[in-house]
Formats: C-alpha cells, sequence, structure tokens
C-alpha cells in the first residue's frame, strides 16, 4: 500500500511535464500554402462596397504581375500593414484586395481610416477563395505573375523590412 | 460605473476567498471554538454574495449593451433580442469563467449555511479547500481574462450580431457543463477537508453525495445535449466521434459515475475510504484536465475555441496546484486512514468495487486515447487515435460492468449467496443468451453491436428486478432515481447498437417520379426544384416518404452550390418515427437524367438521447430523494432537541 499510494501523484506530475513541455513547443500557426506555384484557383467574386471592381481570375492574365492581399475590416494587424501597402501602390504595385468575411460598411470605414491602396476590392463571405488558394489567416499578400500563377506567399502583416522583397519577388515574377 | 462596481465586487470576492481560505486553515489547527474560526462559514456567504453581484453587473452591462466594455463590443450587438444578449454574457470565455465561480461560490455559500453534519473542523477544512480553488479562479479571471476590462475608446457598435451563434441550445450548453464541473469540485473540496482532518467517515459521504449527484446530472445532460446536436446539425449521421473535446466531457462524467456508487458504499456501509477520496480528487481533476486540453489548444480538434496558449499555462498552473497538492496530501494520509468495513465478493459492496474498478478502467483508456497524440507529438511522431480503438478497448471493460450491473443491485450488503438470487440471474442469463442467438444467428449481427443489443435486453429487464415483492408505494426514491437510471444505460445501449447493426443504406438514381426502397420505406422522388439562397442556389428534392405504405410524409434534401468558387454542400433532411429515423441527402444528376439519393434507416437511433435523458432524470429522482430524506432527517432531530428540551424545563 505504501508504495501505490504515490503512483497517482507520478502519474499526474507525468502529465504536467508532457503538457508543460507541449506548451512551450512553438505552435505552428503559419499554414504555408500548397499553391505556391499553381495557378489561381477560379473565382469570380461582387464587390465589396460600391464604387469598387470586384475581382475574378481572369482580372489576373493580362500580362502583370499583381499583389493579392487577404485582409478583413476586423483585423488589427491589417491596420499594421496599412502604410506598407500604400507604399507598395505608390511604387506602382497593382493590388487586389480580398476582404472576409466583412460589410460593406465597415470596409468603407476602415478605407477611410487607414487608406485605400486597392485596384480591386471583392468580398468573400464564406472565405471559400481564401481556403482556395491556402490561406489560413488573415492578413496574407500572395503574388501573382501576369500569367496567373500564384509565386510567392507572404504569413501575416507586411512590415517595413518587407516592402523591398515583394518588390523583388514581383520583379522575379515578371 | 456599472463595469467599475462589478470589478470591485471581484476582488473583494476574491479577498474574502482568500480570507476564507486562511481563517479556514488556521482555525483547523487553533480549534472550534477560537475566534478564527467564527470568520469561515460568514466569508464564505459573503464572497458568494460579492461574486453574484460581480455576475449581475455583467449580466446589466449585456443588457444595456455598453460598448465601453470589450467583452460587450466584442460579443454583443444593440440590435439582438434580449435573450440572446443576456446569454451573451457568458458565451464568452470570460463570462464563462465569471460564470464559473459565481456558481462555485454560491455552492460554498450553501455548504457554509446549510451543512451541519460534519464536524466542525472538517467543514472548516473543506471551506478552506473551497476557499483555494475558488482564490485560483478568481486570480485567473482578475489578471488573466478581465471582464469588465473598459475599452480607451467605446467601440461604435457591437461585433456579435452572428446568426448562426444565436441558438438557445448554444445559449445553455455551456452553463451545464459547468454546474457539472462546479459540482465536482465541490466534492473535491468535500474530499480534501476529510483528509486533511483525517474525517473520511459516512456522514462526510452523505454531505458530499447531494453534489456528485447533481453534478452528474449536469454532465449527463451537456453529453446527451452535444450528442444529439452533433447528429443534427452536423449531418455526417454520426453522434460520437471520439474528438479530444467529446472525451474532455466524458472523462468527468465517468469518473463522477465510480465516485456516485463508491460514495453510496461509503455513506450507507461505512467501506471503500480511501478509494472515495482518490475518486473525488481523479473527478475534479479531469474536469480541470479537460477544460486545460480544450482552452489550451495543444490538441486537435474539430472543436474551435478561443485558444490561447498564455491561458492554457494558467490553467496549467491552478491543475498542478490543486491536483498535485490534493495527490500529494493523498500519498503522506492515505496510509494512516483505515480502510473502513469489510466485505465479501458476492456482496453489493462488492460488485459496486468491480464496476467501480471498470470505470476507472474505461476512464484510463479514453484518457491514454486522448492524451496519446500529445505524447507522441512529443517524439515528432503526429497520430490519430479513433474509434478502432476506443470501441473496442473500452468494450473489454464495458461488457463485464454492464453483466455485474445487471446483478449487483440484487445483491444484499456486507454478504450474500448468489443462490438466493438464482431465478433473476437465470432470468438475465436467458434474456442474454436468447438475444445472442436470435440476433446472432438469425439476424447475422456483428460481434459488438450484438454484446450491444444482448446486454441492453438483459439489463433494460434486470433493472426492474430490484422491485420485485416490495411495495412499489414504499420503495425511495432514491432507488427509483438508481432503477430508472440504469434502466436509461440499457435504452442508450440498445439505441447504439441497433444503429450500427440495422441501419440500411441506399444509394439509387431516380427519376423524378420513381420510387425506391430502404428498409420499411418508400421513397419516392416527385420532383426537383432550383432555389436560391444568397449566395447559393441548391436543388432541392422533394421527397414522399411513406413508411410501410403509411400516410406519406414530405423530406426536403437540399445539394447547394456555392458559385465563387465552384463548391457543393448537401443540406440532409430527416424524419422521425418512434422506431427510428430516415435520413435523407440529395446528391448530383446523372448524365441520363436521373438523381443520385442516398437514404440511411437508422432504426432505434434516437434511443440513445432518449436513454440519456432517462440516465439524467434517474439522478435527478436520486437527488431529490436524498435531500428530501436529509430535510426529513433534520426535522425529527429537530424535535427530539425540543422536546428533550421542554421536558428538561417541565422537571
Amino acid at each position: 500500500m505504501s508504495w501505490r499510494v504515490w503512483l497517482p501523484l507520478f502519474l499526474f506530475a507525468g502529465f504536467l511535464g508532457l503538457a508543460a513541455y507541449q506548451l512551450t513547443q512553438p505552435k505552428d500557426d503559419f499554414v504555408e500554402s500548397g499553391m505556391v506555384g499553381e495557378a489561381l484557383p477560379y473565382f469570380d467574386l461582387p464587390a465589396a462596397m460600391e464604387g469598387v471592381n470586384g475581382a475574378a481570375t481572369t482580372d489576373f492574365k493580362d500580362g502583370t504581375p499583381r499583389l493579392l492581399n487577404i485582409w478583413a475590416s476586423w483585423c488589427l494587424p491589417c491596420i499594421a500593414e496599412a502604410p506598407q501597402l500604400e507604399r507598395l501602390k505608390e511604387a506602382g504595385v497593382p493590388i487586389v484586395g480580398i476582404a472576409i468575411r466583412d460589410r460593406s460598411e465597415d470596409v468603407a470605414r476602415f478605407l477611410a481610416q487607414h487608406g485605400n491602396p486597392y485596384t480591386r476590392i471583392a468580398r468573400d463571405d464564406l472565405s471559400e477563395v481564401q481556403l482556395a488558394i491556402g490561406s489560413s489567416g488573415v492578413p496574407e499578400t500572395f503574388v501573382i505573375d501576369g500569367r496567373g500563377i500564384i509565386r510567392y506567399q507572404h504569413l501575416g502583416d507586411i512590415r517595413e523590412s518587407d516592402v523591398a522583397m515583394l518588390l523583388a519577388e514581383l520583379e522575379k515574377a515578371r | 460605473m456599472i463595469a467599475e462596481l462589478g470589478h470591485a465586487a471581484l476582488w473583494l470576492a476574491a479577498a474574502l476567498a482568500a480570507l476564507q481560505m486562511a481563517a479556514g486553515f488556521l482555525a483547523v489547527r487553533a480549534g472550534e471554538g477560537s475566534e478564527i474560526a467564527r470568520l469561515v462559514r460568514p466569508s464564505a456567504v459573503v464572497q458568494a454574495a460579492l461574486a453574484s453581484i460581480a455576475f449581475a453587473m455583467l449580466l446589466w452591462l449585456f443588457a444595456i449593451t455598453d460598448l465601453s466594455v470589450k467583452l460587450v463590443a466584442a460579443n454583443s450587438h444593440s440590435l439582438k433580442p434580449l435573450v440572446f444578449k443576456l446569454s451573451g454574457a457568458w458565451g464568452n470565455h470570460e463570462g464563462s469563467m465569471l460564470l464559473w465561480v459565481t456558481v462555485m461560490s454560491l455552492s460554498g455559500g450553501l455548504i457554509a449555511l446549510a451543512e451541519k453534519r460534519l464536524p466542525e473542523r472538517t467543514m472548516h477544512a473543506t471551506l478552506a479547500a473551497q476557499g483555494l480553488v475558488s482564490l485560483g479562479f478568481y486570480a485567473f479571471l482578475i489578471l488573466s481574462s478581465n471582464p469588465f476590462e473598459r475599452l480607451p475608446v467605446p467601440a461604435p457598435e457591437g461585433l456579435g450580431l452572428n446568426p448562426l451563434l444565436q441558438d438557445l441550445g448554444l445559449a445553455f450548453h455551456p452553463p451545464t457543463l459547468y454546474m457539472g464541473y462546479v459540482g465536482l469540485s465541490v466534492a473535491f473540496s468535500f474530499a480534501v477537508g476529510a483528509l486533511l482532518t483525517r474525517q473520511v467517515t459516512p456522514d462526510f459521504a452523505s454531505a458530499m453525495r447531494p453534489w456528485v449527484l447533481g453534478a452528474w446530472v449536469f454532465l449527463t445532460l451537456g453529453i446527451v445535449a452535444g450528442s444529439f446536436w452533433a447528429y443534427y446539425e452536423l449531418g455526417w449521421g454520426g453522434y460520437w466521434f471520439w474528438d479530444p473535446v467529446e472525451n474532455a466531457s466524458l472523462m468527468p462524467w465517468l469518473a463522477a459515475t465510480a465516485l456516485l456508487h463508491s460514495t453510496s458504499v461509503l455513506a450507507s456501509r461505512d467501506a471503500l475510504r480511501v478509494w472515495t477520496i482518490m475518486l473525488g480528487v481523479v473527478a475534479f481533476s479531469m474536469s480541470m484536465v479537460g477544460t486545460f486540453l480544450v482552452r489550451s489548444g495543444i490538441l486537435t480538434s474539430v472543436h474551435a475555441f478561443a485558444v490561447d496558449p498564455e491561458r492554457g499555462s494558467f490553467i496549467l498552473v491552478l491543475l498542478g496546484l490543486f491536483i498535485g497538492g490534493a495527490l500529494l496530501l493523498f500519498a503522506l494520509r492515505a496510509n494512516t486512514i483505515n480502510e473502513g468495513q469489510r466485505f465479501t465478493v458476492t456482496s453489493r459492496e462488492g460488485a459496486l468495487v468491480f464496476n467501480n474498478v471498470m470505470l476507472s478502467a474505461i476512464l484510463a483508456i479514453v484518457l491514454l486515447g486522448t492524451l496519446y497524440p500529445l505524447l507522441t507529438e512529443a517524439f515528432d511522431v503526429r497520430v490519430s487515435v479513433g474509434p478502432p480503438y476506443f470501441n473496442p478497448v473500452s468494450a473489454i471493460f464495458a461488457v463485464p460492468m454492464l453483466m455485474i450491473m445487471a446483478v449487483g443491485p440484487l445483491l444484499r450488503w456486507r454478504q450474500d449467496r448468489l443462490e438466493r438470487i438464482r431465478p433473476e440471474l437465470a432470468l438475465f442469463a436467458a434474456l442474454v443468451l436468447v438475444s445472442l442467438i436470435f440476433f446472432g444467428f438469425v439476424t447475422g449481427v456483428a460481434i459488438l453491436p450484438l454484446l450491444g443489443l444482448a446486454l441492453g435486453i438483459g439489463l433494460g429487464v434486470a433493472s426492474f428486478l430490484p422491485l420485485r415483492g416490495r411495495n412499489l408505494k414504499r420503495v425511495p426514491l432514491a432507488t427509483w432515481g438508481m432503477i430508472v437510471a440504469h434502466f436509461g444505460i440499457a435504452v442508450a445501449l440498445i439505441g447504439m447498437a441497433s444503429e450500427s447493426a440495422f441501419s440500411k443504406e441506399r444509394l439509387a438514381a431516380v427519376e423524378a417520379g420513381q420510387s425506391t426502397q430502404v428498409g420499411p420505406w418508400t421513397v419516392t422522388l416527385s420532383e426537383v426544384m432550383p432555389i436560391a439562397g444568397p449566395n447559393w442556389t441548391a436543388i432541392e428534392g422533394r421527397l414522399r416518404a411513406s413508411y410501410d405504405g403509411g400516410e406519406p410524409v414530405m423530406l426536403t434534401p437540399q445539394a447547394r452550390r456555392f458559385w465563387a468558387p465552384p463548391q457543393e454542400t448537401t443540406e440532409s433532411a430527416l424524419a422521425t418515427r418512434w422506431n427510428g429515423q430516415l435520413y435523407a441527402v440529395i446528391g448530383d444528376r446523372t448524365p441520363d437524367g436521373r438523381w443520385q439519393m442516398r437514404l440511411w434507416w437508422k432504426p432505434l437511433v434516437t434511443l440513445i438521447w432518449y436513454g440519456g435523458l432517462l440516465v439524467a432524470l434517474g439522478g435527478a429522482l436520486a437527488l431529490v430523494g436524498r435531500v428530501i430524506a436529509d430535510i426529513r432527517r433534520r426535522r425529527i432531530a429537530r424535535r427530539i432537541v425540543e422536546r428533550r428540551m421542554e421536558t428538561e424545563a417541565m422537571a
């Protein structure tokens, strides 16, 4: 009896150690898309608000490389990356935005507050396009070449240091 | 102002929990008559009042949709109906934790006011342990999940108008499980109190029993509701998937079931002392382990929760503190606790012990299966443990358990002879054998559902045998509770076995106007209509389903087509009869113009949930019976004291 009463405590300590170890392990929050190198999946999305154009796969096949930015007005890192998107726009990059699970009045408010870097803004109410191109969160930015092939995936918000790299990726896709 | 009031009440309640804990532990050392001992009960009562004020303030904030409060802005909306505004108060992490501590402190207050059976020292230790557990949760709330946090700038409108989440079932499912967890935390405090003062007595078990029973009823209801929702809403046709989150709710239930029975043995026979204490600790630790697994996100599950590793670490620390501490105390004290009364193998205690061991074994199997991926991931191997492991391995222990369950209640306490209950044994064995032969040879059913059917039928009848030869009017309510609960297990078992043994599936391609058969149903496709939704179009099959040539019912399964990108989903349709359900799905059009249909006839599938409800009803009956008996006993005791005082006064 004497040693057996310690058994539950030892088992529990084992569980505690295992759980603590697993908690400290970095979680793979970033899921890389398996679609990089593939053609954009087919879509044709309506405009996210009045006065802008929606987006379709065909828009990406005119020979010009573009950025495809997955964002949402409810997403805080999207506010953080707004100035960087503005700089990319000033550098002459066409940026297509897809607003995920959003409402047109919120989209309008966001753009009035943080600027509108987009040439087209579509809405994806069910994350269908987002899932189809293999994006697991907002914001994410994809480099699409002039033939509609996904060339590069950037996970998370675009930092200052990422702008030059994205421009280089766009150049490569040309 | 309301938020600040709530926040202040929360801090004060935490302070009183600290007082309750400190005064309780000091009173255990100082003894009953000491000054400090007088603080313990009142501090529990005041703490309950303060926590209720905090929760009422949160309800108020949600009722008036105060958008300067972060939690309200994130989870509510000014246009929601009032009932969903209020349920929104606990439909999120912070609010649900506040609900948890509120219910926990109310339970503590109730014990402090009403529980007079135990020695005062044990009560102080119990309330001290309860104060410690509450303090941990208050710290969690205040430090890492403050529900009253203000926004620097009030939000113009709330974010929570998602119609999907405005569902009455979803509003009441989480609090149900929480009630169960809180009940187990009270049992845990009782166990720790009894260990600290070495007072593991039948009185301790009677004091703890209503809490265990209540917790068990709520856990049962929570699991039944969750399982039915998954079956009905997800449309996969299954009712249990052995998903980590489902297991997290099953494990405390298994532990509570074992605890419930061993508490009964301790209360009526003063046996199984150490084992009951152990189970009291294990049951609460299972609910905390479940909460941890769900909230920390270290296991992959189909359920998505607001996962937060920081909160996960906090819960893990609390878990280590409470459970580690209790197990350490157990290891130090267990050897000094007398085993209690002896009994022979063929006795009611013997049967209860056997089933306790079986339940614990099943618990261990589920726990191992749930944690196994966590273990292998530490070595970079990803595995997924599913039904092929859980079903047969738990059956190894479930089958003998069900047999003993049928026989155990017929045995007498302490010592009995099997010869005495020979007719009942023969009846049970005959029922099981005949069902085995009938379903095994005549209809040809696979082994697990076959055993389930036979044992379900045997147990269903056997659960009423304890009534034999008794005056039905004088059978105590608690005994009725046991009978109903055991019968409910049999009913649910028959439902599960029947679903897996007799389900008929039919895949057919039919033209409009044509009929097809599945089981006793004749299903005619009347027409196929195109319909449109906000972002999808669908074809809707109009089916006329007739059972055995009777009056047809209409079913309208849909195949939805979302246009961007092209993607299809199916919306199933159900027709429920007393003896089963027809589950219909419509598919693609074949090149020759016919429509694919998939039909299931699932006989007796609804018994799974009716059985679960019966189990909960049995628990509720037993609870009411125990509480009434207790109140009656107290009244008698009071009357005896009064009479003695009267006679003394007369003298």
